[in-house]
């Protein structure tokens, strides 16, 4: 499996990643030699198999959807970067 | 008992020592501070230290000992904690630039019950980068090293927190394993490292890298340790759905249960892996022997999947951190690099803010879970994990452990597999397997190669068996005689 330069800048795009030329470079080369070594997967027969996305057999417990104490506004966001207190400041989206 | 000569005694010998009244908190206190800043200098184990808090903590631990108040099992004792578990207050940096200045509003659920046992946090140790990588050389705060050969790598990604139990600064230590990332480091650091089972150990507050795989769990110098550990941090958590409400074993009382008459499986496929060391082999085979002499039942078994799980591994656990590290925008906390447009300011955070293997690893998952692509790579990994699942439930209908290698080689050189990422990602192709099927696995040493690199063997069960691997292990360790052998600290 080759991965193409314009490839790899397709998932940077998906990604949010602005690569550099050299970056974009290395990573065609990578990604291709790590996806070459995964491929063998395509030979297991999994016809009738279903999916395991998680290795949990039992159901998770649940609880009662009552109302608890939290982080506030004021403490949830103290570390924001930006620095509006019980808020996240992003930049001006709707002109 | 004095605090200075006191490093390697176990973590059950120091809380007798301290509820005796033999030893103070305090003074066990200077004694690991000093010696967490030894170790740091030399190989690199820390990303934080508390100081002063730390010192403070430890004296209200004797005051209140000295008052008669009521104290926790672990009351005074010292614990490190892998820099991917938040602290409250503490800055918890999972090695990463880009959470550059954040402090944490709140404890791991880890944090909490040890805290409430009564342990101190001394500090936050070196990782791989959000725990990617086999090495703890991909640390924005530079490599860890061995403390057997400061040449070579510690193994990642908890190798700061294997660093600081091998060297004596605490009896005990968090880590977190993905794909065996406790106990390959346990393994080339000669502790002892274990992955519970999925949704054993509470995952709030820890740092998501692959959710469907994550499990937090302890890294000591025994066995007993590693049970009592367990046994404070496990349990169910109404913060995390994905912990297990199963009832929490007394895992000290099962680590001293006779272990005669356990089945246990040899899976023939992991020991005659391309690529394995010699003296691992021996070693491990010295360890089935041993396993035969206390009394267990041995038999070989068939994991006919395992050969999958490198592939299958770097599928899943790369998507889903790409969809887990998508949070890391610069709107909420960390790094934020400032531009005029919201998707700029995006992506220059996150440009600037990853590693090149964290890079790596959100490139790969977003392809494969990318459209036209999921169904042949995400889609039929997660069918293969299936039959990697149901590998085990078949072998544990006959045995009630198996016995593997951890690593196919001991601590390789810093450097030696930097540029050759898939090279990198196969030092895991004993452990990944079990992150894919939930189920516990426990590395101790075996042995050590003529060079004098540790060497470890893995102890694995089914579901919420950690009881039996402590019983079965405890006995092992016992019979390899192996307890009183340390690395030699500058």
């Amino acid at each position: 499996m080759k991965i193409g330069r314009d490839e790899v800048e397709r998932i940077a795009q998906l990604a949010h990643l602005e690569l550099t030329s050299e970056e974009l470079g290395r990573l065609g080369t990578e990604l291709s030699s790590i996806l070459s070594h995964v491929e063998v997967l395509a030979s297991v027969d999994t016809s009738g198999v279903a999916e395991t996305f998680h290795p949990l057999e039992y159901g998770g417990p649940t609880r009662e959807d009552e109302p608890r104490p939290s982080l506030g506004a004021e403490e949830a966001t103290r570390g924001a970067p930006g620095g509006a207190a019980g808020a996240f400041l992003v930049p001006r989206i709707i002109g | 008992m004095s605090a200075s000569g006191h490093e390697w005694s176990t973590l059950l010998a120091t809380a007798d020592a301290l509820r005796a009244g033999s030893l103070r908190a305090r003074a066990l206190a200077e004694t690991a501070l000093a010696r967490a800043r030894r170790v740091d200098e030399t190989l690199g184990a820390f990303i934080s230290l508390r100081g002063d808090e730390f010192l403070a903590e430890a004296d209200d631990v004797d005051r209140r000992r000295a008052a008669g108040e009521p104290l926790g099992p672990l009351a005074g004792i010292p614990v490190v904690l892998k820099d991917n578990i938040l602290t409250r207050g503490h800055r918890t940096t999972a090695a990463s630039r880009i959470l550059e200045g954040f402090v944490p509003p709140y404890d791991a659920t880890v944090v909490a019950r040890l805290r409430g046992a009564g342990a101190l946090v001394l500090g936050k140790t070196n990782l791989d980068e959000f725990a990617m990588g086999s090495s703890t050389e991909n640390s924005a705060f530079g490599p860890s090293r061995n403390p057997w050969d400061a040449q070579r790598v510690p193994g990642g990604s908890s190798g700061g927190s294997c660093v600081a139990v091998a060297t004596g600064v605490t009896a005990g230590a968090l880590g977190s394993d993905t794909g065996g990332s406790i106990r390959l480091p346990a393994g080339f650091c000669g502790t002892v490292g274990m992955k519970p089972t999925y949704g054993r150990v509470s995952r709030y507050g820890l740092i998501a890298f692959g959710s469907s795989l994550d499990q937090i769990g302890p890294i000591t110098r025994s066995v007993e340790d590693a049970a009592v550990l367990l046994g404070v941090i496990a349990g169910h958590d109404p913060c995390d759905s994905t912990s297990s409400a199963e009832p929490v074993a007394d895992y000290l009382a099962e680590s001293r249960k006779d272990p005669a008459g356990l089945r246990v499986g040899v899976p023939r496929e992991w020991l005659g892996v391309e690529g394995m060391d010699a003296e691992v082999l021996t070693a491990v085979r010295g360890a089935i022997e041993a396993a035969s002499r206390v009394g267990m039942q041995v038999q070989e078994v068939s994991l006919p999947h395992a050969q999958f799980a490198i592939p299958t591994y770097y599928i899943v656990a790369t998507a889903e951190a790409s969809a887990n590290l998508a949070r890391y925008d610069g709107v909420r906390y960390g790094l934020r690099v400032p531009e005029p447009d919201l998707q700029s300011q995006y992506r220059s955070t996150r440009s600037r803010g990853f590693g090149a293997e964290v890079k790596r690893r959100i490139m790969l998952g977003t392809y494969v879970l990318s459209s036209g692509y999921y169904d042949a790579y995400y889609a039929q990994a997660a069918r293969v994990r299936t039959l990697v699942r149901r590998d085990f439930t078949n072998v544990f209908r006959d045995v009630d452990l198996l016995i593997a290698p951890t690593a196919p080689f001991p601590a390789f050189r810093i450097g030696e597999k930097s540029d050759d990422p898939l090279a990198m990602y196969l030092s895991d192709v004993f452990t990944t397997t079990m992150n894919l099927a939930g189920v516990p696995a426990l590395s101790l040493p075996c042995g050590f190669s003529r060079s004098g690199l540790p060497i470890g063997c893995q102890i694995i069960g089914p579901d919420f068996a950690e009881g039996t691997i402590f019983r079965a292990a405890r006995a092992l360790e016992e019979s390899f005689g192996l307890a009183d052998r340390h690395p030699i600290v500058a």
